[in-house]
């Protein structure tokens, strides 16, 4: 005997959101309303489970020219220009086919940044898969680093910089968060809200097919499971020479003023972009399905309406410019057709040849979803388990080559040799030169930097302290360059809300998350949410992952991270007291546990500014963020970089309190390793614990002091291959 | 209008590092005695003029300095 | 001196050559594909990118344009040209430049910034003389398909008639290329494809600035022809 299980539920819908939509619509909704409220309402759409807390964010700042609620963020970088950013996720369709989900999640993010009316100037990507002994992940590792060279290249937006780490949580569950950052004439901007009862509604681009089908609520509402082969007909294909052709299209029309407004095409296809556009500008809307290009001829209302083709964007245009906008259509060989018009009846009407096959309010559609309330309980312990793979009698040089030569440390030089970092003639800092990606915006006469860090571990030992050491690296970073933050934007990865455990994760990471921004006056201006990543052995990480945009006046000044010259001083800034707790070492040991030192968030903003502030004055040779394996990865990658070694000696660490192994391997924030003159360096605050010189790294550490070989040390840091 | 499909290989004798990556996966995959693994292209199309596919072939289709081609109707 | 810099849908660093092309002297402007007049041309430019997404074949699709069969007459009549990257591929596929690029050898995009060897050509009339006098120029490489080939018979002219304008510097080739060969010219010294990009070494800011002394060789020709 067979069960029929409801529409709704396979559709990703409760009982109790399925009585409200009758509710709301005052009738049962037919297949094509159904269809349209389940994506509408799912997770990825709706943030149910999310939108409470992230109201806990400061998004306002002198410069924020475009918050959240947009396509994109976007903040002011001086002469009429703003740069508009934002990261977003696309983890259960690369854990399903890596290539096309890494790919049209690059795609994807681009079209937010151009929906703006800004030209995308760079992507930066945050990857995250189970360890490298397990053929799934280096398959997942493989296919997503080619999807996102493939996009990123193709369509000729530099990719300057980016992270990847492996764990064992997120074996089921990759994460893959993209970011974009791009330039537009503020003057120039566009939002997406609709306006002009009449106005046309054209959509633009590639034709509409049967991509990504029901994938909004099918995939990123629910955990992955063993019967994810079925899901495999809901995932995208990426075309990025149409998506080419469509940006330099929208882009010439907004500069021709053609266009109201400008929307792009995402999860849930036309439904969200119309529906969103509507509600952002308190309309109506009236969508004809039978005027979409369709690439399939037999294709349901239903389907036109979720399909998740790509390279699609929606644009409000007045009824006397239609013809012109068509034209610049064809100009640029991609699609354009009027589908629809702007109505003030608070509706999203949807119809075929003229004849009415689905009608709802946008009210109940867009803002109707109920928001729900976390459960949060704080686990007992750890529950990530432990495996160790590094003996407890490990001499101190092995350690280090042993954390040099661990995937998540060791020189993502295999990944990005596959990314072009230079189109554009803007990238002053390519990746691995610098702590941060440097763009030059000869447009406003200076220049910008990036950067995109995320933690997992280390937010799960404390998901409030370690979201806040994910928002200082990032801080830390741009000040390496010399750049002060502008504004962040943030991509917050998560397991299932509706258990106790990653409610709590995500409950204390946003308020890490909010307290951080807020000590540090920088605002949030967009972002995302991606929870349901959990596998049969449970949850990821929590892991928030942030992207921020800072600017710097002269981009000649932006350091980089490799010692300069023999001879130089080296010195340690900041209020760096390192520990084991949540660290590399000790997860190759095996001994994870709860609790993480609680950063002193004032403490590491004012390094930050006597950083930036001795990176602008040019007093520098070098500075290098202390972060993933201590002090001595951190120094041996910056003689590495540099061709030459290095003595030192960490006795001022020791003088806070540390431990010989504390002081070598201890993870924290705070924590600037910078080379130069000694007398400047120690002008600015910078204890000296050794110079540069020789062809050896020599570290005295109490009991664990060693000496070895810059080449052993090289070949450990650069033996990350697929 | 004639149906005909293209296939578009490397010349012998040009290095196919697609073709010898296949071959070489193929007995960890558990298939023995696979060799000459070339990989190239298909291009199926409707043709009103038939008599002209060879000159498309020649022109656009297939890169003759590299390629070969074989037209098959269908 | 004017330049002219092609444009086709999918092409990306047509706005860095054009930058380039400025920097090294003269006025330069975008040309459409679809555009057949080079009226007032002193040198083009075919950019690198991914023209057509590279579908079919690198190259394969562009060449057909009006524009560049405006650009086989100017070229024919002894116009300088010069192809980066997938310009290099279009050349190679309108058979204005010998062989052809293929997929690199270990089958992944390489961006890298490299040495090359300028090599010496004969005396008069051939671009890039002037970059012949420097021992190795530091131009960074970013591509799939760039494994230059030709029949073993074709490989022996052209190196016999020195038309091979570029090497890779040793152990640095990063894509297979038969004899390490990075770039060529035609056998009237006028057209001149290669695979690294000189429009991203123009700026002591974003990298070397060896990339100039290509384009001020293709101008010096731009203006003796």
């Amino acid at each position: 005997m067979t069960v029929e299980v409801a529409k709704h539920i396979e559709l990703g819908l409760t009982d109790s959101e399925f009585e409200l939509i009758c509710e709301k619509l005052g009738r049962q909704p037919n297949d094509v309303e159904l269809a349209m409220f389940s994506l509408l309402w799912s997770e990825h759409c709706a943030y149910k489970h999310s939108r409470k807390l992230l109201r806990r964010l400061p998004t306002e700042g002198e410069r924020v020219v475009m918050g959240p609620g947009e396509n994109a963020g976007a903040v002011d970088i001086g002469n009429g220009h703003a740069i508009a950013f934002k990261v977003e996720s696309h983890n259960h369709p690369s854990a399903v086919e890596p290539f096309q989900g890494a790919a049209t999640g690059v795609g994807g993010i681009l079209r937010d940044v151009f929906a703006l009316g800004a030209r995308p100037i760079a992507v930066l990507d945050s990857l995250r898969f189970g360890e490298l002994d397990s053929l799934r992940s280096r398959h997942l590792l493989d296919g997503a680093v080619r999807g996102i060279g493939h996009y990123g290249n193709s369509i000729g937006v530099p990719n300057v910089g980016g992270e990847i780490y492996f764990e064992a949580p997120y074996e089921h569950n990759c994460l893959v968060n993209a970011m974009c950052v791009g330039i537009a004439e503020t003057k120039d901007m566009v939002r997406a809200a609709a306006a002009g009862v009449g106005n046309a509604v054209v959509l633009m681009g590639a034709s509409t097919g049967r991509d990504g089908i029901g994938g909004a609520s099918v995939l990123a509402s629910a955990e992955l499971g063993d019967g994810d082969e079925a899901k495999r007909p809901t995932v995208q294909i990426g075309d990025p020479f149409e998506e080419s052709k469509v940006l330099e299209c929208c882009l010439e029309l907004l500069g021709k003023g053609l266009l109201v407004s400008l929307q792009d095409l995402g999860a849930a296809g036309l439904t969200s972009s119309a529906a969103e556009m509507a509600s952002a500008g308190g309309m109506g809307i009236d969508l004809d399905v039978a005027k979409v290009p369709l690439r399939e001829a037999d294709m349901e209302p239903f389907e036109i309406v979720v399909s998740e083709s790509q390279e699609r964007m929606l644009g409000v245009v007045e009824p006397a410019k239609v013809a012109e906008v068509l034209a610049v259509c064809e100009k640029w060989q991609t699609g354009g057709a009027e589908i629809g018009t702007i109505t003030d009846s608070g509706q999203v009407r949807v119809l075929r040849d003229g004849e009415l096959v689905g009608e709802m309010p946008v009210e109940a559609l867009v803002d109707g979803c109920p928001l729900y309330d976390l459960d949060p309980a704080e686990p007992d312990g750890w529950i990530y388990g432990n495996r160790a793979t590094l003996d407890p009698g490990t001499s101190a040089e092995e350690t280090l080559l042993a954390l040099l030569a661990s995937p998540s440390i060791a020189s993502k030089r295999w990944a990005f040799e596959q990314y072009d970092s230079v189109v554009g003639s803007r990238t002053v800092r390519r990746p691995e030169s610098a702590e941060a990606a440097v763009l030059q915006i000869p447009e406003a006469g200076n220049a910008i930097a990036v950067s995109i860090d995320g933690s997992g571990r280390r937010v799960a030992c404390d998901p409030y302290a370690g979201t806040i050491e994910a928002v200082l690296e990032c801080a830390q970073n741009l000040a390496c360059v010399g750049a002060e933050p502008l504004g962040l934007t943030n991509c917050l990865n998560f397991g299932n809300p509706e258990k106790p455990t990653p409610a709590w994760q995500l409950d204390r990471a946003v308020s890490g998350l909010a307290d951080a921004c807020t000590a540090l006056g920088v605002p949030v201006v967009g972002g995302n949410v991606s929870l349901y990543n959990e596998g049969p052995e449970g949850p990821i990480y929590p892991t928030p992952v942030v992207g921020m945009v800072g600017e710097l006046p002269d981009p000649t000044r932006a350091c980089g991270n490799a010692f300069a010259k023999e001879g130089d001083a080296i010195a340690l800034l900041g209020p760096f007291s390192p520990s084991l707790a949540g660290s590399e070492l000790t997860k190759l040991r095996g001994e994870l546990e709860m609790g993480l030192p609680q950063p002193d968030i004032a403490a590491v903003v004012a390094a930050c500014a006597a950083v930036r502030d001795a990176v602008r004055a040019g007093k520098l040779s070098s500075v290098r963020d202390v972060s993933d394996g201590g002090l001595a990865c951190a120094l041996a990658e910056s003689a590495i970089a540099g061709r030459v070694g290095c003595s030192v000696d960490v006795q001022p660490l020791r003088a806070r309190g540390c431990s010989p192994e504390e002081a070598l391997f201890g993870e924290a924030s705070g924590g600037f390793l910078l080379s130069g003159d000694r007398a400047e360096l120690e002008a600015i605050g910078a204890v000296t614990i050794g110079k540069t010189g020789g062809t050896t790294i020599e570290i005295a550490a109490g009991d664990r002091s060693f000496t070895v070989g810059l080449a052993g040390v090289e070949s450990a840091w650069r033996s990350l291959t697929v | 209008m004639t149906r005909a499909r293209v296939l578009i290989r490397p010349k012998e004798g040009i290095l196919d590092p697609q073709g010898k990556a296949v071959e070489r996966a193929l007995p960890a995959l558990g298939f023995e005695g696979i060799e000459h693994v070339r990989v190239g292209r298909m291009v199926e199309l409707e043709a009103e003029d038939p008599a002209r596919l060879a000159e498309l072939c020649e022109k656009l289709l297939a890169n003759p300095l590299i390629e070969d081609y074989e037209i098959v109707t269908l | 001196m004017i330049w002219g810099v092609l444009q086709f849908p999918g092409s990306c660093d047509e706005r860095d050559a054009l930058h380039a092309c400025e920097l090294s002297g003269g006025e330069a402007r975008l040309i459409w594909h679809e555009e057949r007049g080079l009226e007032g041309i002193d040198a083009v430019v075919v950019p690198g990118g991914f023209s057509y997404g590279d579908y079919l074949r690198a190259g394969a699709i562009a060449r057909f344009s009006p524009a560049m069969e405006a650009v086989a007459e100017f070229a024919a009549g002894g116009g300088p040209v010069l192809g980066i990257c997938n310009g290099f591929q279009v050349l190679c596929e309108a058979a204005l430049l010998p062989g052809a690029l293929l997929l690199n050898e270990r089958m992944r995009f390489v961006c890298r910034q490299l040495d090359l060897i300028a090599v010496d050509g004969p005396e008069t009339g051939h671009i890039d003389t002037i970059a012949a006098r420097r021992p190795a120029l530091s131009i960074p490489a970013k591509h799939g398909e760039g494994r230059y080939w030709a029949p073993d018979e074709v490989l022996d002219e052209i190196e016999a008639r020195g038309q091979v304008a570029y090497r890779y510097a040793p152990g640095q080739n990063p894509n297979g290329s038969a004899r390490d060969i990075a770039g060529v010219r035609n056998e009237a010294g006028n057209v001149l494809g290669l695979m690294p990009h000189p429009e991203h070494a123009v700026d002591p800011l974003t990298g070397s600035t060896d990339g100039l002394r290509i384009f001020e060789a293709v101008a010096a020709a731009g203006v003796a022809a």
